[in-house]
């Protein structure tokens, strides 16, 4: 047995090697030759749905519709991995502030909702936005002072009253749901785009039927979300959030304010989580509670840590892979809960770091399992 | 008195952990407090950097009463602690250790003056500048809590077990930088299971016991004292 553990953690070195290797080699390039590489890969992105690539299609759905999911997903992930992987802090209730995104949206945007008011969907975006940070801050204020795992249990508490509230309230429309969610414009597309395949000017830019619209925007706010969270991350902001994820009480003996910056991760981290629910359900176009179960916000968490916590491109992955696989091999579908939760096992057990770890995380667990031998 | 310590309580849910503490620490001094396991010792030091909330009594830091101040605005008063054992930060460099350490300053000359200092005091962490903490071994890890400690420029030392873990020549070393730190004007409380080297370099010490400080006097009175002999120092 010992063998085999240590032989894997040879190619586990080995392979880590390669990693900073390659990573190494990438920032060793000309600041030009990335700039471009990235803008090479931003246009793939972009045009992955004109593209016609025989493989990687999804056979019973739409494709453009599963890149929209992955790209919302993605945002999630982003939005998950501040509190997560830059914080430190276990949430298991997220989707619950997806939900309240995606409800503030669908409560002041549809005429169908209990609330007469129909604000178009660029106000009710921003006020969906501050209604999750807002949540985040409440539910934070007296959970973030708990420590690690009664966190993870009162968040976990709260996604689930937050569905059950939306199953239950007359301000949801409880089980019946609302339709007519707004989209963000119910313009025709410009001739000026007709030459990308699939879009015509008789088609709405927003709608169900053609997603390439949504699937654009969302690509689009992942992007900005990815650069304000590295912005972040970089600040004074982020090395507060580090060092409180290494050691807590090192971070409040250097004189960090501990509480006030997990309160902002989480605050942020339920903003971005807003901005992501409200974002699928303006395409659903309804919405009701069914959408948001808790498994739902676990595979979450799974993706975040399977992808490597604390790397953004990892936590993207992660999500990609947990939206992607499902569509594109059905048998998956069915399956997926059983195979996250045996993924999640292997990796915690073989590579507790995720896929593509981030540098510092790897140091931090191998400390932390140090720490565990010493005690035992 | 740069520190004083009146009757303070504690408790650890319903166990008592310290049954009224009284002392103080005057400006310019080394105080050691020295104990037995479980004696309280790293209690009281994280009550008085705010790590842990008091039950009763208080904790006058350059004459304000700071007992319910949060542990980050103490730092900011000019308290700092360097925590027991394993406390750097595991995956940042030594260089991102100190200057997490001078969290709560600004003037950029300041803290590299300071950087400078402690790189001077402990020349191993230069040559480590920019490996990981947590990769480190004990007794440099030691140094780097230390070194981190003193990056906030603080007027109050607190400094739990420095010593721990370390081969017998290193706490030689580190208790010679200690008293350097002090000579350059840093008041030190500084708890030891050490007795030996904490007696005989601190100016004056308290001996605890099950939460009680039972005996106090000068390092010296206390090396020679029979009982402290007897129960700390091994004497054969």
């Amino acid at each position: 047995m010992s063998t085999i553990m240590s032989s894997l953690r040879r190619a586990d070195e080995g392979r880590a090697r390669a990693m900073t290797g390659l990573r190494s080699r990438w920032s060793s390039l000309p600041r030009a030759w990335r700039i471009g590489a990235i803008g090479a890969f931003m246009v793939l992105l972009y045009s992955l749905p004109g593209l016609n690539i025989p493989l990687i299609k999804t056979p019973d759905t739409d494709f453009t519709s599963v890149l929209f999911l992955c790209a919302v997903y993605v945002l999630v992930a982003v939005g998950l991995n501040v509190v997560i992987g830059l914080a430190g802090l276990l949430d298991l209730g997220y989707i619950g502030f997806y939900a309240v995104g995606a409800y503030t949206v669908a409560i002041l945007g549809s005429p169908n909702s209990p609330v007469v008011v129909k604000f178009p969907w660029i106000v009710c975006v921003p006020i969906a936005i501050a209604v999750a940070m807002l949540s985040g801050v409440l539910l934070g204020w007296p959970t973030l002072r708990l420590r690690g795992d009664y966190l993870a249990i009162v968040t976990l508490g709260f996604g689930e009253i937050i569905r059950v509230f939306a199953l239950n309230s007359n301000i949801t429309n409880g089980n019946r749901g609302i339709n007519g969610v707004p989209v963000p414009s119910e313009a025709n597309w410009p001739s000026w785009m007709t030459w990308f395949p699939y879009v015509s000017s008789e088609k709405q830019i927003f709608s169900v039927s053609n997603v390439i619209g949504f699937y654009w925007l969302a690509l689009t706010l992942v992007v900005l979300c990815i650069l304000g969270v590295r912005r972040l991350e970089r600040s004074r902001v982020g090395r507060s959030w580090l060092a409180i994820r290494e050691d807590e009480e090192a971070a409040e003996v250097m004189g960090v304010p501990t509480f006030k910056y997990k309160l902002w991760a989480f605050a942020i981290g339920a903003a971005l989580g807003g901005l992501s629910g409200a974002l699928f359900f303006s395409k659903q176009t309804f919405i009701n509670a069914q959408g948001f179960d808790l498994f739902t916000s676990i595979l979450w968490v799974a993706a975040v840590v399977i992808g490597g916590a604390g790397n953004q491109l990892g936590v993207a992955v992660g999500a990609i892979l947990l939206a992607y696989l499902p569509e594109r091999f059905r048998e998956f579908a069915d399956y997926r809960l059983l195979i996250f939760g045996v993924a999640l096992i292997v990796m915690t057990i073989f590579r507790p770091q995720g896929l593509l770890p981030s540098r510092r995380r790897s140091v931090e667990l191998e400390d932390r399992a140090k720490e565990a031998s010493v005690v035992e | 008195m740069l520190l004083e310590l009146k009757d303070l309580t504690l408790l650890y849910g319903r166990i008592q952990a310290l049954h009224g503490i009284s002392l103080t620490v005057g400006e310019g001094e080394i105080v050691a407090l020295i104990g037995a396991n479980g004696a309280g010792k790293s209690t009281t030091m994280r009550a008085i950097s705010g790590l842990r909330a008091v039950a009763q009594g208080s904790i006058l830091f350059d004459g304000e009463d700071i007992t319910k101040l949060r542990a980050d605005l103490r730092v900011v008063r000019g308290v700092s602690q360097s925590p027991e054992g394993r406390g750097v930060f595991p995956g940042m460099s030594v260089r991102e250790n100190l200057e997490m350490g001078a969290y709560t300053r600004r003037n950029r000359a300041e803290i590299d003056e300071d950087l400078d200092r402690v790189f001077t005091l402990f020349p191993r962490l230069k040559e480590r500048e920019k490996q990981a903490g947590g990769t480190m071994s004990g007794g440099e890890q030691q140094m780097l809590a230390v070194g981190r400690a003193l990056m906030s420029r603080p007027k109050l030392l607190l400094l739990d077990e420095p010593s721990m873990g370390l081969a017998p020549m290193l706490i030689q070393q580190i208790f010679d930088i200690i008293v350097e730190i002090n000579q350059q004007g840093t008041t030190v409380l500084l708890v030891e299971q050490n007795a030996q080297q904490a007696l005989s370099r601190a100016h004056r010490a308290y001996v605890l016991e099950t939460g009680r400080i039972v005996k106090e006097g000068t390092g010296q009175e206390l090396l020679h004292d029979p009982a402290v002999k007897d129960a700390y120092l091994g004497v054969a």
